[in-house]
Order: C-alpha cells, then sequence, then structure tokens
C-alpha cells in the first residue's frame, strides 16, 4: 500500500474483509494504513540465508501488533506476508491463525472446500462444509 | 544541492559511494537532505540489527565511510519497506541506498537463498522461484482440477484455462501453491469462476515473484519482468494481474 497504490486501496482491502467477515468481526492494528509496519517477509528477509534471527526481531514489532489487537485470526494479503506471520504466531507462541484473503472470501461465499482449510482454526473448518457436498 | 559539511579524512573532497547512487537517483534521492532528526529510525522495525538503523546508515554514507555501508549485513535486513520515507520530513530515499549497497556485494555473496531464487526464474521458462518446470505445473492445475470437479458439484463445469488466447486476463501464480500446498489454488479459481472472469494462466513466465530484485540484480531482474511482460502479449490479454 505505502509503496505503490497507496491508503484508497488500503480502504478497499477494508471492505472487502468486513463484507466478508461482518464489521462488528473486524479489528484494526494500530498503527495501520500508511504507518502499518512490516512484517518482516518481504524485501527478500524470508530468503535471506543467515539472517533468521535477524528476520524474527524485526518481525516482533508485527507480532507485538497483532497480539495487541486480541483477534484469534490475522488475515495476510502476499505469500512472504502468510509465510512471516505464521512463523511469528508459531515462533512467539501467540498462536493466532493467519488466513489468506481468499479462503475468507470462499469460505463466506460457502464455497470453501474440505481440503482447502488448512490455515483455519477448530472453530472454522467444518463451517459451511455440508453446504458444497453431495 | 548542499554540499556535505564533512568527509572523514579531510583533504580535497572525493567522490563516495552515496555520491555515485545520488547520479542515479531520481532527485538524488535526497540522500543529501538529511536534518539528523531520527524520525525514520524510531519507527523502523530494523533498528539495531546489526548495530544499525537507518538514520546512522545515511550518516555513515554521507560521511563517505563507503567500506562500512557496502559490506554491513544490515541491508538484508531493511526490507525496503519504505516508512522511513513515509516518516522522513525530507523524503530522503534510504531503501535506495540500502539497494544500491546490496548491488555492491560480489553477486556470490549475496544470501544464498535470494540468489538461488532467482537463478531458478531464469532458469526457467515460467521464471519459477523454486525451480518448477511448466509441464508439472500444468499436470498439477489439471490434476487439482479433475478432484474438485469430481468432489464438488457446484464447481463440475470450472475450468481453469492455460494459455488461452485473448483472455482478458492474465493471471500470475506463485510457485508456492503448485510446488508445495496445490489444494491452495483452488480458492481463487472459485472466486474468478464465480465472478465470471475471463482469465488464463500461462505456461510461458506463469510464476508470480521475482527475487532478482531484491537480489539487486537490475539486469536479471529486468530480463524476468520483459520475459513475463511477453508471455502475456503474446496471449494477447489485456490485464497482467500479479498476485504478489
Ligand atoms: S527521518 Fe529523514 S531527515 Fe530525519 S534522520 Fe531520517 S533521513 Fe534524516
Ligand atoms: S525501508 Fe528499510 S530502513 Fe526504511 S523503515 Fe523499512 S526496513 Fe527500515
Amino acid at each position: 500500500m505505502r509503496k505503490t497504490f497507496g491508503d484508497d486501496v488500503a480502504k478497499e482491502m477494508r471492505f472487502v474483509t468486513k463484507s466478508v467477515v461482518g464489521e462488528e468481526n473486524f479489528i484494526d492494528m494500530q498503527p495501520n494504513m500508511s504507518n502499518n509496519f512490516c512484517c518482516g517477509g518481504g524485501g527478500g528477509f524470508l530468503q535471506a540465508t543467515g539472517y533468521g534471527e535477524q528476520r524474527r526481531q524485526y518481525g516482533k514489532v508485527k507480532n507485538d501488533q497483532i497480539m495487541a489487537t486480541g483477534a484469534t485470526y490475522c488475515i495476510t494479503p502476499c505469500h512472504n506476508c502468510h509465510s512471516q506471520v505464521h512463523d511469528l504466531s508459531e515462533h512467539f507462541g501467540g498462536h493466532y491463525q493467519v488466513v489468506h484473503l481468499w479462503t475468507l472470501i470462499a469460505l463466506s461465499l460457502g464455497m470453501l472446500g474440505e481440503n482447502e482449510r488448512e490455515y483455519l482454526g477448530e472453530d472454522l473448518c467444518e463451517c459451511g462444509l455440508g453446504s458444497i457436498e453431495e | 544541492m548542499a554540499e556535505a559539511a564533512l568527509k572523514i579524512g579531510g583533504g580535497p573532497r572525493q567522490t563516495t559511494f552515496m555520491d555515485k547512487v545520488m547520479e542515479v537517483l531520481p532527485e538524488g534521492g535526497n540522500l543529501n537532505l538529511c536534518l539528523t532528526c531520527g524520525a525514520c529510525s524510531s519507527g523502523c522495525p530494523a533498528t539495531g540489527l546489526e548495530g544499525m538503523d537507518p538514520r546512522k546508515f545515511l550518516r555513515m554514507a554521507a560521511l563517505g565511510l563507503d567500506e562500512e555501508i557496502t559490506k554491513t549485513g544490515w541491508v538484508w535486513c531493511c526490507t525496503q519497506c519504505r516508512r522511513c520515507v513515509h516518516a522522513c520530513p525530507m523524503n530522503i530515499d534510504i531503501p535506495r541506498l540500502v539497494y544500491n549497497c546490496r548491488a555492491a556485494w560480489p553477486r556470490e555473496e549475496r544470501p544464498k537463498g535470494i540468489r538461488g531464487s532467482c537463478d531458478a526464474a531464469l532458469n526457467t521458462e515460467g521464471n519459477s522461484a523454486m525451480g518448477a518446470n511448466s509441464e508439472d505445473f500444468q499436470f498439477v492445475v489439471e490434476d487439482v482440477l479433475e478432484e474438485v470437479r469430481e468432489d464438488q458439484p457446484q464447481f463440475k463445469d470450472m475450468q481453469v484455462p492455460i494459455n488461452k488466447h485473448g483472455a482478458m486476463y492474465f493471471l500470475n501464480q506463485n510457485s508456492r501453491e503448485p510446488v508445495t500446498e496445490p489444494d491452495e489454488m483452488v480458492p481463487l479459481w472459485k472466486i474468478l469462476h464465480t465472478a465470471g472472469a475471463d482469465w488464463t494462466y500461462g505456461t510461458i513466465g506463469w510464476a508470480a515473484e521475482n527475487y532478482c530484485m531484491f537480489l539487486s540484480d537490475d539486469e536479471a531482474w529486468e530480463k524476468i519482468v520483459r520475459a513475463k511482460a511477453k508471455a502475456v502479449d503474446d496471449l494477447g490479454c489485456e490485464y497482467w494481474l500479479n498476485t504478489e
């Protein structure tokens, strides 16, 4: 967002997220939008052999932000973020779920298949399954 | 443009690494306008790593400590997230200085994982950083699709076009899914199917990732971007969708 498209796109992402999970279930982290912090997965950091410890230290800022929301799910917009935040969740023991937005869109539309639920927690892994099977 | 006030060592002013970087950046990246306020460092998650922070890094560059700034491993800890630029009152582009310092490392000494990902992309027609070849990609896509069509009647007619000429959208795919968790491709297919989108994958330049940029290997980066753009043009697609 900060790098290219600006806050307008960040607002569109929030519109989609709120439409999918319900306004009352959305918690923004602080700070947010263009003031937000990078998770530390970008710029090649995840692939930077020999810098794993530094990467996690960098990511602690993001982990603390996520923990402060008290949310049980964190939505990540790209693969690097997903891998990094997933790792932070386990490494720092927060154990919040880390999901792609497409998972929640498909779930909310009642069309998320059984094998497509790898990153959902126990509370949602059965949700709506009946409607998509024979 | 202001002259840097002080160079370590004194004597006649010599061209520093920062001077050279300024020549290639628009507005010189404003690199010589620093007020030393520290706003960049106070909001940078990489502050303190490798004993460095963005302000210190820039000050060292301004002082002509070329050896130090082109050798510190900190350049691999800055994710080039641009939060410092956003916060800086003088709009100073530290991440571009970082980018150029990465490029000053001998290629074979840059982090192996990033270099390997760039090289794998250069060596596959799909530009896959995981080295996945296009036949395997196509096979996995078709295999997963068949299973979804059989098991989920709601999607028995779903298509996942590959190399469809004239499709509206050419969609890139991160290698991670076909290689390690193919079922994760399905939700996106379903969304596109439900939205009635006219889209296609391609067997050329299909991979979404490009680590050559993170490696600061401009030539390789350009080569991959051009190969991918050409793949979109060759299929006559109107939009190139990159999910990264
Ligand atoms: S925020 Fe800008 S002006 Fe302030 S120390 Fe950092 S680079 Fe210098
Ligand atoms: S671009 Fe680099 S130096 Fe600037 S805030 Fe991000 S990590 Fe820190």
